[in-house]
């Protein structure tokens, strides 16, 4: 009963307004980052149908990725500007590579088995990624480099490391920022692809049903391939925002925010597009609201019990389309 | 049909396992098992109990759990604390481990179905992540629990030691210190015998009007209702019972070493559990058995390779997934199916797949 | 139908697994067996006296578990024999010493904490292979076991190291494994000196456990000394991970000192495993209660999140850490003037010029790659330690495992042993197991460690 007294409290207190505020900007900060990780999570689960538990460590490696070819990098004045993004581009690459080479050697070969058998593979591949990554990387944490930081000289001539915004006593980091607008601009382009293109056809069709798809003359393992990349590519991007924003780098960095993730497609409705953009900023104010107004040590708690309460009122999640079973 | 054709097959499970601890218990008093493998026995047989009872839920009610973990955490912690707090009233340990072993399937069975009333009321993938909330939730409760016994009773707080426990007292469960200092009295031969109750139990229920009726929902629920099969009382029969078998498991395990912790049983440990029953064969209760043996002593035999273990052990996950549904194994055992020479009870579970 | 032979196939490789696991297992006395099985009434009290579980270590015996294993890893993979590998990059295996003393230790060589088990591993392997190549009279022979900082995979590794024949044990690097590990070495009166696990259940009541380094209360009483005598700040906040042993050990007992010095704690908030990443609200109430010291007991990994994300919102209080925040400066990529201006109490510095750690330090780069943390000194401190008391003891490796727990015993309660860890007048250590060190006061400067004193 402590709870909702101090709830009570911490609303009505001075500056309650202000705090209040706050509190929502670091939310939608901590959930664009699950928000972009959950598209990559829905788009595959959308037209695969299967739940793709080695995605945040597939996100793991594309910030790996992007932290050594950041660093291996050496460009001159003006062009290194661009260098953030020559690295992430490369983690781009080398995640859509992974992706595609794990759904044929891993997933392919089980396009008919019973979907169980494609999640514990699914689960094979996570830990084989992470001991990988342990191999290859080593256990010890990197820092991953600030991508977006200003620096200025301000009056006194020191140089000065921008990070965030101010809006008067508030700030919102440029991490933030771009991380939402990349979600955004994602989620567009993916609405678009699916919706308008013709391999965007193809994934819906094969979603809807595989083996119609196939007598319309689709190729279904090309689309599902497809999938897979453009999945791998989205989770390099959400590997290299997750780690701009919370720059510890380590084999296990990506399983935590892979399940929180999860569990936003699933809230905003897993295999829609705009679900998982919903999904992911509400699981982050969420969060930070029963971290600030409850328990910190419960928020992890509160957090899954709003969500089972949704499902419950709603059993598709919040944008998930009913799909009526028939006899 | 069914019982006629399983019959046989439940008797090779009851042999397996009896012939496996007769084998076990000669080489043990040969001292010719090694300390390694001495020491896991007791843990292999939790996870055969709790592979067993997940595939009661997955396998044979047809629901995906991903929080089976949480169930056995129940029956963890309150198991142990209630052997704690029984330490000095019952001092024969073999009986303090059996009161243990009920009171964590009670508490745990409870748990099953406070948990069951929401989730049995979902599907599928939706179903799952709910089971899987449920099992962090748990997992944050444990992680926060304050319980202590003195001569004035029981006494519980959330968060922060309120519990004011009396000096002569014993604060049992310390938050996120989970329980420490526990007398092991989990043996092998408890471990044997809840295996078997669990088989018994299992079978049973499978076997019987309750079994046909759990087994129907899986196969066509709306099938089901419209001949008048009442789902939710028959899905939380089989929820429940599986919980309470996960949890006396657990409080088995947890006697088995001096301290435990809440996140030990983590949603790792909800998956590991899946993966026996998967590669056990759903529905297949022999298989769950010799997956969750073999699984649990795999990463420790591949200790010689060092720090490739792990790397091995998921290659070895993936290849033995890949191989038991390559179409070529499969045709092979087809062709065993049309020399039927062996009925088998899991037929259902493929034309599911399918 | 497919189920059975699966069911079949799984069987035949349970059997082989069963073969090998046990294919040479050494063989125990015969009436060991009835330890571990059905404890009968009255037994399980006492899981073991000394005498039936201590394994005879001679060479013979301790050969047979390997070609067991080898047997195994013939199928598994064409490399039979890895025991000695320290890293995949660093593969120096030294050549086989004889009349080694059998070393073990487990810790978490993958997951999330496989860093500390990792350090904790070369620096112990740094120093076995220094005295093996000296001139000293005590050899060792190490052999690391992961155990995934789990209590249950400790027990395995530790049970693994057993079946090899360890004659001495470096226990398990973190607290809650080592717990477990403690209560079995206590059984198997196996001596153990831990390097890391500090948690005061480690050692309670085992007469054979000690550790190298100082007990969590001990630090968060230290901590709040520390900050009380030397004003260091008025208004104090705590963020602590609400899951770990050692950072809720430390906070008790620092909450408990502070009240006793008169220091204010305003705030005092957690985090755990699954939420380790965004700080935000915790530092906004250490903020908005006017926190000027915040008082950070935890690992490096996460204090350097909150460093960061301090630094982001524009808050700049006073940081005061704990042993576990050295090594803060050595992560690949670390702003390190975020840490500007951190105190931490620290039994070890990298930097240090003392001769014996830059020649410590200097190796562990060449082989590592990087700087070693206090995880590593500590377990280069055992390895040490163990080296004089073993021959002080006269102990030789023929030895088994309950007469060396004996000499053991005696040796480290009576000994003063001089280290890269701890200060200049040496490290004793009292019955119970606790080592007499005390935290010294850092503070950095311009990247750099510089004693506060």
């Amino acid at each position: 009963m402590n709870f909702i007294i101090q709830f009570v409290n911490s609303l009505t207190s001075g500056g309650g307004a202000y705090q209040l505020l706050n509190h929502i900007i670091n939310g939608i900060s901590l959930g664009s980052v699950y928000a972009i990780i959950a598209l990559g999570y829905t788009m595959v689960y959308g037209i695969a149908k299967m739940l793709n538990f080695a995605h945040g460590d597939v996100i793991m490696v594309g910030a790996y990725i992007c932290f050594y070819t950041f660093g291996a990098m050496k460009l001159p004045g003006p062009l290194a500007v661009c260098a953030p993004l020559l690295a992430i581009c490369a983690a781009v690459v080398v995640c859509t590579l992974l992706g595609v080479t794990i759904e044929k050697l891993a997933y392919k070969p089980l396009r008919a088995a019973p979907s169980l058998a494609v999640l514990i593979t699914a689960i094979g591949v996570s830990y084989f990624l992470q001991n990988a990554a342990l191999l290859l990387w080593s256990s010890s944490p990197k820092v991953f480099p600030s991508f977006f930081v200003f620096r200025s000289v301000n009056e006194a001539g020191e140089t000065v490391t921008l990070r965030s915004v101010q809006l008067g006593s508030l700030s919102i980091s440029f991490v933030t920022i771009v991380t939402i607008v990349t979600c955004v601009v994602i989620m567009l382009w993916l609405t678009w692809f699916t919706g308008r293109t013709k391999m965007g056809k193809a994934m819906r069709a094969c979603s809807e049903d595989k083996a119609a798809a196939q007598l319309m003359g689709i190729d279904v393992n090309a689309t599902i391939s497809l999938t897979f990349a453009i999945g791998s590519g989205l989770a390099a991007i959400a590997g290299a925002l997750l780690c701009s924003a919370y720059p510890n780098l380590v084999p296990t960095t990506g399983s935590m925010p892979g399940i929180k993730a999860f569990t936003a497609a699933v809230f905003g409705g897993i295999g829609s597009i705009p679900g998982a953009f919903l999904g992911g900023l509400l699981l982050g104010v969420l969060e930070i609201f029963a971290k600030a107004y409850i328990s910190v040590q419960l928020s992890d708690a509160v957090v899954f019990a709003v969500l089972i309460v949704v499902l419950l009122v709603k059993p598709t999640g919040l944008l998930g389309r009913t799909v009526r079973e028939k006899v | 049909m069914r019982k006629s054709s399983s019959a046989p097959f439940h008797f090779l499970t009851y042999f397996l396992v009896i012939g496996a601890y007769a084998a076990l218990q000669v080489l043990q008093a040969r001292g010719e098992l090694s300390a390694t493998m001495r020491g896991m026995l007791v843990p292999i047989c939790a996870y055969v109990v709790m592979a067993v009872s997940l595939n009661l839920t997955v396998g044979v009610l047809g629901e995906l759990s991903l929080g089976h973990a949480g169930f056995m955490s129940v029956g963890a912690f309150l198991g142990t604390s209630t052997a704690i707090a029984l330490q000095d009233a019952v001092p024969v340990p073999g009986v303090r481990l059996a009161i243990a072993l009920v009171v964590a399937a009670l508490c745990a069975a409870v748990a099953g179905f406070l948990i069951g009333i929401p989730v049995l009321r979902l599907n599928g993938d939706y179903l799952a992540i709910v089971t899987l909330a449920f099992g962090e939730i748990i997992k944050a409760i444990f992680n926060n629990l304050y319980l202590g016994v003195d001569a004035k009773g029981v006494h519980v707080s959330l968060l922060e030691d309120t519990t004011n426990t009396a000096a002569d007292g014993r604060l049992i469960i310390q938050g996120p210190m989970g329980i420490g200092g526990i007398q092991k009295i989990s043996t092998f031969t408890a471990g044997f015998i809840l295996i078997l109750i669990s088989l018994i139990v299992i079978f049973n229920l499978v076997g019987s009007r309750a079994g046909r009726a759990i087994m129907a929902i899986r196969d066509n629920p709306i099938a089901a209702q419209s001949v008048g099969v009442n789902l939710i009382k028959y899905k939380m029969m089989a929820f429940v019972v599986s919980a309470a078998l996960a949890g006396s498991a657990g409080a088995l395990f947890a006697m088995n070493y001096s301290t435990v912790v809440a996140n030990k049983f983590d949603f790792n440990t909800s998956i590991l559990i899946l993966v026996f029953v998967v590669l056990g064969g759903l529905g297949n209760m022999f298989g769950s058995i010799v997956a969750a043996a073999v699984l649990t002593i795999l990463p420790e035999a591949l200790r010689p390779i060092a720090e490739y273990r792990m790397l091995l052990y998921a290659v070895l996950l993936i290849v033995m997934m890949l191989t038991a549904n390559h179409p070529l194994v499969k045709a092979i055992f087809n062709r065993f199916r049309q020399t039927g020479q062996i009925q088998l009870e899991t037929d259902d579970e493929e034309k599911e797949a399918a | 139908m497919k189920k059975k032979l699966l069911c079949v196939l799984l069987a035949l490789s349970m059997l082989f697994v069963l073969a090998a696991c046990n294919g040479g297992g050494a063989p125990e006395p015969a009436d060991d067996g009835t330890d571990t099985e059905a404890n009968t009434p009255g037994n399980s009290a006492e899981p073991a006296t000394p005498d039936d579980s201590a394994t005879p270590a001679t060479p013979d015996d301790s050969a047979a578990p390997e070609d067991g294993q080898a047997e195994l890893s013939g199928e598994t993979t064409p490399e039979p024999d890895t025991t000695h590998a320290p890293t995949p990059t660093n593969n120096t295996t030294p050549a086989p010493v004889e009349d080694a003393f059998k070393l073990g230790g487990t810790g978490p060589l993958t997951g999330g904490a496989a860093i500390y088990g990792n350090a904790a591993k070369n620096g112990a392997q740094i120093a076995v292979d220094e005295i093996n190549a000296s001139d000293s009279a005590v050899k060792f022979e190490l052999r690391y076991e992961d155990d995934a900082h789990d209590a249950e995979k400790a027990v395995n590794a530790y049970n693994s190291l057993k079946d090899w024949g360890m004659q001495i044990s470096l226990g398990s690097v973190t607290s809650k494994p080592a717990e477990a590990t403690s209560a079995e070495s206590f059984a198997d009166s196996i001596f153990s000196l831990t390097p890391s696990a500090s948690s005061p259940a480690t050692i309670a009541g085992k007469d054979n456990v000690f550790q190298m380094c100082f007990t969590d209360p001990n630090q968060g009483t230290a901590s709040a000394e520390y900050i009380g005598t030397q004003n260091l700040g008025s208004r104090i906040a705590v963020i602590w991970k609400s899951d770990d042993v050692y950072s809720k050990g430390i906070r008790d007992t620092f909450l408990e000192e502070a009240d006793a010095q008169g220091l204010q704690v305003v705030s005092d908030t957690t985090f755990s495993d699954g939420n380790a990443t965004d700080f935000s609200v915790q530092l906004n109430d250490a903020k908005n209660n006017e926190a000027d010291l915040v008082f950070l007991p935890m690992y490096y990994e996460p204090a350097s999140l909150i460093l960061a994300q301090a630094s982001a919102m524009g808050y700049a209080p006073k940081w005061f850490g704990v042993d576990g925040m050295d090594g803060i400066l050595t992560m690949q990529g670390f702003d390190a003037s975020l840490a500007e201006g951190v105190m931490l109490l620290t039994p070890f510095n990298a930097d240090s010029t003392d001769e014996k750690t830059a020649a410590f330090v200097a190796e562990y780069e060449k082989r590592f790659g990087e700087k070693p943390n206090q995880f590593a000194a500590d377990a280069y401190d055992c390895v040490y330690a163990y080296c004089q008391a073993l021959t002080a003891a006269n102990a030789t490796s023929d030895m088994d495992a309950a007469t060396i727990n004996g000499l053991m015993k005696e040796q480290f309660t009576t000994m003063t042993f001089y280290g890269l860890t701890g200060t200049e007048s040496g490290l004793t250590w009292d019955a119970s197991g606790a080592v007499s060190k005390s935290p010294k006061g850092m503070v950095i400067t311009n990247g750099a460690y510089v004693g506060m004193d």
